[in-house]
């Protein structure tokens, strides 16, 4: 699996996830990044099961609307998945509470089950809206929308010139990787494996500072004078207004179905 | 390791968050926008860094060099691996949103505490001597982070303890690998490339 998960990494170069387009790639993109930060935080902070449920639902709506590959989407998650079923496994056993059953004089408990599926429902609903709203744009077009909220130029920057070095670096190494391959290179536990993969990324990081140098160079030479320039107006529409609308009354319901003692 | 969203207790949610934003203000103090290609390509190296996938018996575990990071860029670290995190939670689902700041702060606080220790060694002109100081950089830097992800998480209720004592000793392949890895990347660096590691003092 770790071998998969290597592969759609390294071809990462900041581009949006794949997916058709959908009335989601309308919305504007700040409007997008701000919900799905309300969302999460509505989300992490319930208490109860019913509204992290209807978050869960609500994001498997957005990624069925955003159109993404449904099968991909779920891959992603499971990996993290695979982390809560650790959880799942521990919490109740470590969770004071009614008993479940007992193996080896350890009690589960109901409590520490519940507490454990609720952090699953979570963070799986966390991921799930992000994916389908934030990661249907493009690294360098999230970067815009940030900028535009306001978050500072410098971090921005960062964030649009690594997206853009991400690519050629990876090269780099796959170049690298390839190299050692073709010398019968084989990953291993042992330490020579080590030496060899440490002698890559030092040789990778000299590498990757003397291109640092030429960009910069190269930057300078065409009048770069060390800062972008957002030219894209982002306005918001009749789209952005409903959603969010929409959006923001779902959030309040699940802020509702909190206060409320009903489901207690 | 990353933390997923809903674990953790909202004191240590906030905590996390707030010391983050000053770690990553007195980052962005301390870097220019002369140092900005520099940096920004520093972060996509180690962004690639943690899917260098190594064996380990049946399992595999990827590479987190944070010690190394910090030694080259001090408190940058901070925004370096804020955005890098922020980037692999959106596309790539590892982590979650609101974690964000605890996931910086337990890797970034040993990466400048790292900085500070290991500065002067670092600068040895024997290669060897200085190559041992980034093995211990880099297996010190893990050492920390397990240690914080362990406290952010018995921090967090009663019933985390478990997990947070098995944090440790998951970490101490890694802590071995890693150091090996950056005696190996140290070494090479100083004998190709001194200058490197001498002049990179922001």
């Amino acid at each position: 699996m770790s071998q998969g998960l290597e592969h759609s990494l390294t071809s990462w170069s900041g581009q949006a996830l794949k997916h058709q387009a959908s009335w989601i790639d309308d919305i504007d993109a700040r409007v997008r990044v701000v919900c799905s930060g309300l969302f999460a935080l509505v989300v992490v902070s319930s208490q109860y099961f019913v509204p992290a449920l209807l978050g869960l639902l609500c994001a498997f709506l957005l990624v069925k609307s955003s159109k993404l590959n449904i099968k991909r989407t779920l891959r992603r998650v499971v990996a993290m998945d695979l982390f809560m079923l650790m959880l799942i496994c521990v919490l109740p056993f470590t969770t004071p509470g009614d008993a479940i059953f007992t193996v080896f004089g350890l009690t589960a408990s109901w409590q520490g089950l519940f507490h454990a599926l609720l952090i699953t429902v979570k963070a799986n609903a966390v991921l799930l809206v992000l994916f389908s709203l934030v990661a249907t744009m493009s690294a360098s077009t999230l970067g815009h929308a940030l900028a535009h909220l306001k978050v500072p130029d410098k971090l921005v920057h960062l964030m649009l010139f690594m997206v853009r070095y991400l690519d050629v670096i990876s090269q780099e190494y796959k170049k690298m990787r390839r190299a050692m391959q073709a010398r019968a290179f084989v990953l291993r536990t042992n330490r020579h494996t080590w030496k060899s993969i440490g002698y890559l990324f030092g040789m990778l990081l000299i590498r990757s500072v003397e291109r640092a140098e030429r960009i910069s160079d190269a930057m300078k030479c065409r009048g770069f004078c060390g800062r972008y320039y957002l030219n894209d107006e982002m306005k918001i529409g009749r789209v952005d207004v409903v959603f969010s609308v929409t959006f923001l009354c779902f959030l309040g319901l699940l802020i509702g179905l909190n206060v409320n003692d009903l489901f207690r | 390791m990353h933390i997923v969203d809903g674990a953790l207790s909202s004191p240590v949610l906030i905590t996390g968050a707030v010391l983050t934003v000053i770690g990553v203000f007195i980052g962005l103090k301390k870097m220019d926008y002369d140092h900005l290609p520099l940096v920004g390509v520093l972060a996509s190296v180690f962004f690639i860094a943690s899917y260098i996938h190594l064996p380990l018996g049946f399992s595999s575990v990827h590479l987190i060099m944070n010690g190394l990071l910090g030694i080259l860029l001090g408190w940058v670290a901070f925004p370096a691996l804020l955005v890098a995190l922020l980037l692999q939670v959106i596309f790539f689902g590892f982590g979650g949103l609101l974690v964000l700041g605890v996931n910086t702060l337990n890797i970034a606080l040993p990466a400048v505490i790292i900085y500070y220790l290991c500065y002067r060694g670092i600068r040895h002109e024997s290669a060897k001597v200085a190559a041992i100081w980034g093995a211990m950089g880099g297996a010190g830097a893990i050492i920390i982070t397990s240690l914080m992800v362990a406290f952010s998480l018995a921090l967090s209720g009663e019933s985390f303890v478990l997990a947070a004592k098995a944090v440790l000793p998951a970490h101490i392949p890694i802590m071995i690998i890693e150091g090996f890895v950056s005696y190996a990347a140290v070494y090479l660096i100083h004998t190709v490339k001194p200058e490197f590691i001498t002049k990179d003092a922001h």
